[in-house]
Order: structure tokens, then sequence, then C-alpha cells
């Protein structure tokens, strides 16, 4: 597969610079032009809370959110989003650690058992909510629905997703803007 | 502690890490690690003529390419046959690379090291095998008909036949008033975890020492298997399991060729090696497993009651057998399910195909018996004119006839014995939890409108906790905090959370000052893996009698502390206190300091414990005899039987009549695993394995061509379910503790999947009156079923 010489001159084994904003935080490194967004964040600005399941966009394990909407990292290259906004999971949570409202739903609804898929549909509930914030349970349902879990049976998920929802509309905060500090608990009490 | 933190629904405390996004898998470790990517076979049955490099030393970034003939010796050697029996007559296991021939579509054939997986892929597309094709052998029939060899000296492609009866079957139904016999299919499918299979090493030049990572359900005999290959010292190998994506049985099979190749390179090139596959690589090169084809004969009484229960199965292993009759074994017993079957006889061959192998995925081996019971008794009840729960309970095993020994060999080489359980009770809950007595009128008001309902149940009985061991370490620092370690691994069962309650609830601490961790050797370095529904009864049993240790430990320093008699101390609130007194008490963290007699004191708390602050006894040793320095213990327990869970399972479905699309309705789950440590997770467990039933019923399947060739290898075309797919589940539970273990818990892992197939297969037989004899079943397929019913009607 691999061609060398490309219209654009550059060699696919060329770096080329890339540049962009990670969760509010400029960031940069030399890449090939074939390296994929997915390793670029996991392995070269070591951000590996994005995961990466499939490889072809079907699990959506990967989910980012590039200018605030959802994407699916391991079908991007990072060359395409030089000079973009991108959030990941690593940036949501507030900075004393306290978890933002749809992770924290996760938790209380068992939303998650592994934890490997998690990032990506705690990502893609958040650019879902953004799109609609007063959603009912068909709509969570089909929103969820680009997401794969093979542990929980989605009953948590769809739950989780739900509370968040209520508990977004009644702040009346963007969904993909990082928790405040203080705003929830931090996360690590364990509640029964 | 006013509550029991036994049974109680807390939070996981996994959850705020893995949240955020700060959970460390596999491929999160390693970032400067050379990665490998291997030649897998693109055939299904060849041998290899020839493997040219060609460029591929060229390629920017290559360190290394291995094949079969680059291995030491040790490493020359075919994998192990990780559990032997004396059926078993005719084992192979695969090498860690090729050996002259292929056996599967995703057979290693060579490594390629380079400096990230881009150029180890680069490289890898430039190797040019010369394969000289073989006809494939695919499907557990076209084995049988031994007109090709998987491997040339196993002519019959048998690698081992069982059988097993009590009673006797033939003869017994040859008396029965009815007699019915009947063929029963289920194909193949796979766990496929979320995360693939991953290793990542480090081999230490200076300490001449290995540290492994790897995503398996069994960290202690990986460890010891790469010893054995490598020719280290225990001493020198070290194997973690970090967080693992899902496991699902799938990474209990070890140890892969890529687990023992990753530290053998390391430790050649002195530099950390990782191995990350791919999801096309994991459809074909890591193990599928369900497929088995069932010939049934039962011969019953005009009440549905079997008599006898003649089964004859063939069970499709694939290319190697690296688990042994594991899955078969456990057909073969729990097939039998909650029923009292006193003439039973079962027997099965297990043979190669030329097909990715076959080891445990959730569930192993029951999904399949219990669709070939509970279809029997649908049959049976379809031919008496009976309601299918009426004959089921003229079946069962009464709660007074248990303990219950059925004369049969389990998976454990142990003998099949259900220790408890109220088949009665469930069945009861379960009706009503569907309202299954409603249903005739439900389904006739939606046949008033054309729609077609129809209503399915089924039964199973679960040998969890199997043997031999598990054990548990805690250990109370001086700090306050309290370390857990067992050496199981986990992937995401919630042990972390469940192990913390066991542990807090024996020492009266706070859950948030237990930490526990699992699968790292380094820790706990005797284990068995995480498997059949063992880990809770296992291990959360190790942890309880090692935290009983402890605390009888802290109230024999207490007492002497105290002056006070043991008899009248608890343990409580991080204290040990005298009971109807709690203002006399001692904190538990002043006992673990205590508990060792110092020379220095290194930090204020550790004054009390100097010997000019504490003198103790002038004329005894400062350690008592039989005792030894600091608040801990290690504990195991090694039960002589698993224990057995149970439950039912009802669904109801509705078949669209013009493209037989099912869509699932209510699904009910009454379900009986002993005390419950945690319900929240238990509940968990179950939801995930009806999801799995779900799929494995209606969508998931490998759909191998004739050639071998797997043609649905990916997620776009392997259709596991999303939310859209999955009904909501409503919950029983039924506790009938076990009276094995100190806690009386029974297994649930695998639970929520074993009855999926043969319920909705009922379910969807009773809304559209065609006979369903094989799983799963696809719109199109059942729609083709339909059309030759009415079409022979």
């Amino acid at each position: 597969m691999t061609t060398n010489a490309t219209a654009t001159g550059i060699d696919a084994h060329d770096r080329v610079e890339v540049t962009v904003t990670v969760n509010g935080v400029p960031r940069s490194s030399q890449v090939q032009p074939r390296r994929l967004l997915s390793d670029f964040l996991r392995h070269d600005l070591r951000l590996t809370g994005t995961h990466v399941g499939c490889e072809h966009g079907v699990c959506g394990a990967c989910t980012v959110l590039l200018d605030g909407a959802p994407v699916r990292s391991c079908l991007t290259f990072a060359v395409s989003v030089d000079g973009h906004e991108l959030t990941t999971i690593e940036g949501l949570a507030a900075a004393d650690g306290g978890l933002h409202p749809v992770q924290q739903a996760f938790r209380d609804h068992h939303g998650l058992q592994c934890g490997f898929c998690t990032p990506g549909f705690v990502v893609s509930a958040c650019g879902f909510l953004a799109e609609h914030p007063d959603p009912d349970d068909e709509q969570i349902r089909e929103g969820m629905a680009g997401n794969l879990c093979r542990c929980t049976g989605y009953t948590g998920i769809l739950g989780a997703v739900r509370q968040a929802a209520d508990e977004l509309r009644a702040t009346g905060d963007d969904p993909r803007q990082r928790t405040r500090d203080g705003a929830t608990a931090s996360g690590e009490e364990v509640s029964s | 502690m006013t509550t029991s933190l036994l049974g109680a629904p807390v939070a996981r405390s996994e959850d705020p890490r893995l949240l955020r996004g700060e959970g460390r898998f596999v491929d999160d470790l390693g970032h400067d690690a050379f990665e490998v990517a291997v030649v897998r076979s693109p055939h299904a049955h060849a041998r290899i003529v020839d493997i040219d490099l060609g460029d591929a030393l060229e390629v920017d970034g290559l360190i290394s390419v291995y094949t079969f003939d680059d291995l030491p010796e040790r490493l020359r050697e075919p994998l192990p046959l990780l559990i032997p029996h004396p059926s078993l007559t005719a084992g192979r296991t695969q090498h860690v690379l090729a050996d002259g021939e292929v056996n599967h579509v995703g057979e290693a054939v060579a490594l390629v090291v380079a400096e990230d997986r881009y150029a180890a892929e680069d490289a890898a597309e430039r190797i040019m095998v010369d394969y000289d094709p073989l006809p494939a052998v695919v499907g557990p029939e076209r084995a049988l008909q031994a007109d090709q060899a998987v491997h040339d000296d196993i002519a019959d492609n048998v690698a081992a036949h069982l059988e097993q009866e009590i009673g006797d079957a033939r003869a017994a139904i040859a008396d029965a008033a009815h007699r019915l016999s009947f063929r029963l299919d289920i194909e193949r499918s796979a766990s496929t975890p979320m995360e693939t299979r991953g290793t990542y090493a480090r081999w230490d030049a200076d300490d001449q020492r290995l540290r492994l990572y790897s995503s398996t359900q069994a960290p202690t005999s990986v460890r010891a298997a790469v010893a054995a290959y490598l020719g280290l010292d225990l001493a020198q190998v070290e194997c973690i399991a970090p967080d693992i994506g899902g496991g699902f049985g799938v990474k209990i099979m070890h140890p892969w060729p890529e687990e023992i190749l990753v530290p053998w390179v390391a430790r050649e090139l002195g530099h950390d090696v990782k191995f990350t596959e791919d999801r096309r690589e994991h459809f074909v090169s890591a193990n599928h497993e369900r497929a088995q084809v069932h010939q049934v004969e039962v011969g019953f009484d005009d009440e549905g009651r079997v008599l006898g229960l003649d089964v004859e199965f063939v069970h499709d292993h694939g290319a190697y057998i690296p688990y042994g009759l594991i899955v078969p074994i456990i057909t073969s017993t729990q097939l039998i399910g909650p029923y009292k079957l006193e003439n039973y006889r079962v027997t099965f061959d297990s043979v190669y195909t030329n097909t990715t192998p076959v080891t445990p995925y959730r569930g192993a081996g029951r999904p399949q018996g219990c669709f070939v019971m509970e279809r029997t008794i649908d049959r049976i009840a379809a031919h008496l004119g009976r309601d299918r729960t009426e004959v089921r309970a003229a079946n069962f095993l009464q709660p007074e006839e248990l303990p219950y020994d059925f004369g049969l060999v389990f998976q454990d080489g142990r003998a099949y014995r259900y220790d408890s359980g109220d088949f009665p009770g469930s069945l009861s809950k379960l009706k009503e939890l569907i309202d299954w007595d409603g249903f005739a009128a439900r389904k006739a008001a939606a046949a008033a409108e054309g729609r077609l309902l129809g209503i399915g149940l089924a039964a199973y009985v679960e040998g969890t906790g199997v043997g031999p061991y598990e054990g548990g370490h805690v250990l109370v620092e001086p700090n306050g905090s309290v370390q857990v370690s067992t050496g199981l691994s986990s992937q995401g069962q919630g042990h972390q959370t469940a192990f913390a309650q066991i542990a807090a609830e024996e020492l009266g601490v706070d859950l948030a000052d237990v930490k526990v961790v699992t699968g790292d050797t380094r820790r706990f370095p005797y284990a068995v893996g995480t498997f059949a529904s063992r880990a809770a009864v296992m291990s959360g049993n190790a942890i309880h009698l090692a935290a009983r240790k402890v605390r009888e430990k802290a109230l024999r320093i207490a007492s002497e502390a105290l002056e006070v008699d043991a008899e009248d101390l608890e343990l409580a609130d991080g204290k040990v206190r005298v009971k109807g007194s709690p203002d006399t008490s001692i904190d538990l963290n002043v006992v673990a300091t205590m508990s060792n007699p110092l020379r220095y004191a290194f930090d204020e708390a550790a004054r009390i414990a100097t010997q000019f602050t504490q003198p103790g006894d002038p004329n005894a040793p400062p350690v008592a005899e039989g005792e030894a320095p600091g608040l801990e213990a290690t504990d195991y327990y090694s039960p002589i039987h698993s224990t057995f869970a149970n439950g039912m399972h009802a669904v109801e479905v509705e078949v669209d009549p013009d493209t037989s699309d099912v869509r699932i309705g209510r699904y009910a789950v009454v379900h009986d695993c002993g005390t419950l440590v945690n319900p929240r997770i238990v509940e968990g467990q179950i939801f995930g394995g009806v999801a799995q039933g779900v799929g494995g019923a209606l969508y998931e399947r490998m759909a191998y061509d004739e050639h071998g060739q797997l043609q649905n290898a990916s997620f776009m075309d392997f259709l596991m379910p999303y939310a859209t797919e999955v009904p909501r589940v409503d919950v029983d539970h039924l506790e009938t503790p076990s009276p094995l273990n100190p806690l009386g818990i029974k297994g649930a892992g695998e639970a929520g999947v074993i009855p999926g197939a043969a319920a909705i297969a009922a379910a969807i037989e009773d809304a559209t009156g065609v006979v369903i004899d094989a799983m799963p079943i696809s719109p199109s397929q059942l729609h083709a079923r339909r059309l030759d019913a009415a079409s022979t009607t």
C-alpha cells in the first residue's frame, strides 16, 4: 500500500507539523501524513483515554469532539485537524478530579464495566446532548446507537444519559465544557 | 458500622478513574516500545513452501523479522495442551510461528518488529510467503466425513471421543410411552471484547528480569509459561494484567503465540516490545466457540416426565485443541439443567476443522446444552399439548432433594453435584415477572390485529466457582489503609469494589480505606484465573478468610494492649473497641503499628512499637512463637466441589408477519447466585449477559465459507448488538446461599448469556408455529422457514 510520491509532493513517511488545541491546551507534534488522529492523541500526545476498538469507525470507542462535534478519531488523519479544537475524555472532569455530569451519571447508573468503550460513550453523549438538550428515551437510545459496548447490555448507559440530560438541562451548562472545580463531588467517594 | 456492606449496592471504586480516561490498558503503556506486526496465513490450510523477506528489510524503522527457522529450540516446540484428559488421544496445538503448515486463516507465520506499528505493517506486507494450498475442512460434519484431514496424522479428524451415562438411557427410551428424536444446531460465535489482545514486555538487562503486561484472564499461568519457554526462573518474571477491556473467556486462552514471542524478542533486542492486536486479527486469530451439532433422542411419559435422554453431539474445536475438552464436557453435564434425569447418555466427538481454534466464550458450552435440553422440553410439551411450564415443573429436582449427585464427572474432574437451589420457586417468580398466565390473552389480542406474538422460557443450572483454588492477602498498614490482593485478574466485573466490600465488612473499616489489587504476580503469585464465574466465589471467600485471620490477630494484639478479653472486643469504625463500651478502643492502624516490633522510630507513630516504649514480657521473644510481624494474613479457598447457581429467562417476541424481523418485547430474568455481595454488579453481569444472549440468538455468527475464509471479520459484518437491539430486562433474585463456602456465594458472571438462544428460539417458535432447531436465526432465515412451512401445509 505504501505509495510514496503524492500530488502534494509530500512523502507518506515525511513528517508534518500538526498543531491542535486539545482540551483547551495548544499541542503540536511532527507526524506522518498517514498518522491517525487516534494514534496521534494516544501515542504522540499521550492522551490514552481515547481508545481504539475496531479501527474502522464502527465501535465508537475512539470518539472525540472536533470543534464540538463527535468524530471517529480512528477514521481521521491527524494532519486533517491541524488548527482545530479537540475535546477528549480527559477534557471533561474538573481539574480537581470532580466528575462531569455525564461521567457521574455513568457511575450512578453502573453504565460501565471494563471501561474500555466508556470514553467513547461519554464523549458521544456530550456531543449528543449538546445537539439534543431535551431528548426522549427513544432519541437517547438512537443517539447512543453509534457505540458498541460488550459488557453492560446498555441498560446503565441509557439510564445515565437520561440522568445527565435532565441535570444539564437544569443547569444550562454546555455538555462539552470541562466541569468547574467543586461543581461535583470529587468522584472518589464511595456512595451507597 | 451499623449496616452490612455485604449485599449493599455500593457504587464502584473502579469507575472515577475509568470515566476520566485514566484507565491503564496494555496499549496505554509502552509508548516507546518497538511494536510488532504478525504476518498471518491468508489460507485455511496450506503448506508453506518458502518465505521471502523481499524488500521488507529496507523499510524505514524496521528492526527485525522472525520466522520459525529463526526461533531457538524451546520456542520451536508446540504451545502447551493446557488441560490434558485421558480421552484426548489426538491433541494438537499450534506453534508460536507456523512450522511449514498453516491450519487456519490468521495463523501466525512471521513476526515483524519495528519502531512503530505503521512501519511494522509496511514491512509485513512486503514479506512474500509462498503457500501450497490444501483443501479446507470447514464445519463439524465435513470433519467427520474424514475425506480430508486437518492434520496428516489424524485421518478421522477426531481428537477425542467421550461418553458418560447414568442409568440405561436407551432402554428407558425404548420402554417409554412417547419417543421423539431430532437434531439441534448452534453456530460459531466469539467473545469479541472491545479491547483486543495485547502484550507488552520490558526486559531489564541490569536486573536480568522480565516484566510482562498482558491482557489476560490468567496472569500467573502466563508468567509460568513465559518463564518456561524463555528458560527463566519464576523469580525473574513478573506478569501484570492491568485494566482489561473485557475478556468473556477468550483471554483465558494462554499463552498466545505473541505472549511468548514478545518477551523473547524484548530480551533478544534489549528493548521494550509491544503487540496490540487489531480488530481483523482478533476475528481470525483469537479463539471462537459455540459450534456444535446435536442429535437427541428422548422418551417420556404422559405427564412429560423425561424417562430417558440420549444425546450425541459433535463439537467443532477448530484447528487446534489447546484448552482440551472443557467446552464439550460442560455441554455434556450442564445440559441436564434443573431436571431430575435418571437415565441419561451423552457422547461427543471433538473434531478438527481448518478454522480458528475454540476455547471458552462466556457460557462455555452451557448455551448449547441449555438449547438442547430446553428445546427438548418444549418438544415434549408440544407433543403432549401441555403447558411448557407444567412440563418443566414435572421434571424439576425438588429443593428437598438437594444436594443431588448425578453420578457424572464435571469439568473439574469432580462429581457433578448440585448443592442448592429452589427450581419451583424460581419458576413461580418467573411466571409472575413475565405474566406467563396472562400471555394467551395478549397473544390473542395481538393476533386480532394481525400481529404475531410469542413467548418462550428457558432454565439453566450453572456450575460455578470451580477449583482448584484462589488466594487472598489482606494487610493493614500503619497508616490505616487496608491492602488487599488476589492473583486472578479483572475484566470489568467490579472486583476491586466487591472484594473491598468483603474485606471492609470483616475488618470494620471504611470501604474507601480498602485498596484492592488483582492480577499482579508481584502482589500475589499463586492463582488459577478468572473464568467459570469463579472470581467472587473463589477469591471472594479467600479474601474473607484472610481478613478473618487479620481480624483475629488484631483482636489478640488489642486484647493485650487494652487488657480486655478478646471475646469482649469488636472491630468497627476503624477501631478495635470494647463491646458495649465503644469509648474504650484502640485504632486499627495503631494495632497495625504494634504488630511489628521496632527498633527504629522512623516516624512519630512508630514510637509506640519501639523496644523501650513497648518492652513487653522481658522473658518472651518480641515476636511470639507462631506469630509474624505485621497485621496481615494470607489464606486460600479450595472447594471440594463447584457450587451450582441457577436461573430462568422468559422472553416475549413479536415477529413481523411481512419481514420476519424479530423484536423483543419483555425479557424477564430470575436468578439465584446465592449471597449477593453487590446487587448492582450482579445485575450488571446479567444485563450484559442477556445482551450477548440476544446477539447469539439473532445476530452474531462466524460466517465461514467452504474454503475456510471468514466472511464477516469486522464489526460491520459481525453484528454485535447496539443499544437499539437490546431489550429492557426485568430481574428478580432468589437467594439460596451455597452451603459450600463461608460467604454462601455462587457465581454470576456467565449466567446471563446461557438461556438466551433457547428462550428466544422458543418464543419465535410460539409466535410463528415454525419449529426452530438451529440458532442464531436471521430474519431472512426465519422468513425462508416460514415460507417452507406454509408451502408444506
